[in-house]
């Protein structure tokens, strides 16, 4: 099913999507000329797949559960915030706060993100093709964020539990994060998360970082919870 | 909020379709910024004519022809809205000067020998088509979309602000140490007309140009020099810069193609550009000076 954002409005598309006939066996649907309005796909709550012709303004996708959004072009601030599962696809760049607050799934950007990206993670899994900017996994508190080029300035400031693996180069790293062991548990789990992505690469060739605790009241107790 | 927009030509192509290309950016940044709006089109520099792009506020346009014809003969003036842009070879010491002294009832709101500035209260869609910005040709042009925070919704409060010949500026953001910056420059020989923010960011890139640096050395030099948060994008005779603050939460997306490169807030004030789908579209780094 096919809507053109010339001929519809941004509303009754997201209405539509966000509302799915559940009894209907329409699972696929394709937004045509999304000429970079703002908010396109977000609340949708339903097992959809969605493809986006173009480019996109801020919060694409947003509040994500169970659809699949594929975005073939670019993609504003806030893609994918506060997303809880399903899968977000960018084939372009993405502007800043990719991800940000993400409880649960997968966003997958090919190109690069911004600055911020995956600010305040709350469980995402995050994969970036190209490079992050700056601050990236500020205050990032469980999920992965992945990353195959380089990352900026001051990654991971003020981290939590977050994990972040990076391939390429890290230009400095922020308040209290430090790099850790790539050990073999972290290899595994690293192996699975592309494997689940279907994303050939191999895992071996990241190193990790994360939380140096330092800086927040961390307890040793509580660690199974992580 | 506020909106910013810029485009350059890089091929002749387009050169016809610059207003209309423009107007369709601030168009698309007026939910930024509902408040006022002006732009700067830069057309091909006269050899010796200046153009003086002057707001007539309260004034009509044949009392300031009398006025102005009582001390210049050579003059030739167009009308658009509320603004007319006066052509004559006299010098800018010469005109500031007259204006300033003999016709202050008006405003100047910018000049040069490239240059054409508007910009007038109101929402940015009603203010594209009172100055028909449309029918504008030219090479460049940057224009802004004002949600007014820093001083009052008025014509002087709005932005490009233009403090030198061909240079002009508009910004995205807040400064806070702009009173600071405001006292040591006007100590130094600079004119300040607002109390906005922006004047003096576009008074201090002035104000380095004239004592020798050049464009992209003044941007990196706003960066220690100037505290808040912006975007910038700073238009010449040639071109213009961007900077965002190195903190950058201020947005910005630049798309290129062979034709041209467009500047702007948000990608939706440049889905109506040609062949923008296709385009190399980045956001630009925090700190970092990008001229064209």
């Amino acid at each position: 099913m096919n809507f053109d954002l010339n001929k519809k409005t941004l509303r009754e598309v997201n209405q539509h999507l966000q509302n799915v006939d559940r009894k209907k066996n329409t699972r696929k649907f394709e937004i045509l000329n999304p000429q970079g309005q703002h908010a396109i796909c977000a609340g949708l709550k339903d097992d959809i797949d969605v493809t986006v012709k173009g480019h996109t303004g801020y919060y694409c996708a947003g509040m994500n559960q169970k659809a699949t959004v594929t975005v073939h072009g670019n993609v504003g601030t806030g893609v994918a915030e506060n997303m809880m599962s399903g899968k977000i696809v960018v084939k372009g760049n993405a502007s800043q706060s990719a991800g940000a607050t993400g409880h649960g799934g997968a966003l997958i950007i090919e190109g690069d993100a911004s600055s911020r990206c995956g600010i305040s993670m709350k469980g995402i899994d995050i994969v970036v093709k190209g490079s992050v900017g700056h601050m990236s996994a500020f205050m990032a508190q469980k999920g992965n964020l992945v990353v195959m080029g380089d990352a900026d300035a001051d990654l991971g400031d003020s981290i939590y539990e977050a994990k972040i693996f990076v391939k390429g180069k890290v230009k400095s790293l922020g308040a209290d994060c430090v790099e850790k062991k790539m050990d073999k548990k972290n290899i595994d789990e690293l192996s699975k998360l592309f494997k689940n992505l279907g994303i050939k690469e191999d895992p071996k060739k990241y190193k990790r970082y994360g939380s140096s605790r330092n800086l927040y009241n961390f307890k040793i107790d509580n660690v199974s919870a992580y | 909020m506020c909106g910013i927009v810029g485009i350059y030509l890089k091929t002749k192509k387009y050169e016809k379709h610059l207003g209309k290309f423009l107007s369709g950016m601030l168009d698309g940044m007026a939910t930024r910024g509902p408040d006022s709006a002006g732009f700067a089109i830069y057309t091909k520099e006269n050899k010796n004519t200046f153009k003086y792009s002057i707001c007539l506020d309260e004034i009509k346009e044949n009392d300031f022809k009398k006025k102005i014809s009582k001390f210049i003969k050579k003059i030739k003036l167009t009308s658009y809205a509320d603004h007319v842009v006066l052509e004559t070879n006299e010098k800018p010491s010469k005109i500031l000067n007259l204006l300033k002294k003999e016709i202050p009832e008006v405003s100047l709101v910018g000049y040069g020998k490239s240059i054409n500035i508007f910009k007038q209260t109101g929402n940015p869609k009603d203010v594209v088509k009172k100055f028909k910005l449309s029918s504008f040709s030219g090479t460049h042009g940057i224009g802004h979309t004002r949600m007014a925070t820093e001083s009052a919704i008025t014509t002087q409060g709005s932005h490009p602000y233009s403090t030198s010949e061909d240079e002009c500026l508009v910004h995205n953001g807040s400064l806070s140490n702009h009173n600071n910056v405001r006292r040591s420059l006007i100590k130094d020989g600079q004119n300040f007309n607002s109390e906005n923010d922006t004047e003096v960011a576009a008074g201090y890139i002035s104000n380095q140009i004239s004592k020798g640096e050049d464009l992209e050395k003044t941007l990196k030099n706003s960066l220690k020099d100037l505290d808040g948060f912006y975007t910038f994008i700073a238009g010449t005779k040639d071109g213009f810069a961007l900077l965002r603050d190195e903190i950058a939460c201020k947005p910005a997306v630049v798309a290129e193609t062979k034709d041209y490169v467009a500047v702007a807030s948000e990608f939706q004030a440049m889905a109506h550009l040609p062949n923008v789908n296709s385009a190399k579209i980045f956001e630009p780094k925090p700190g970092v000076v990008y001229h064209w």
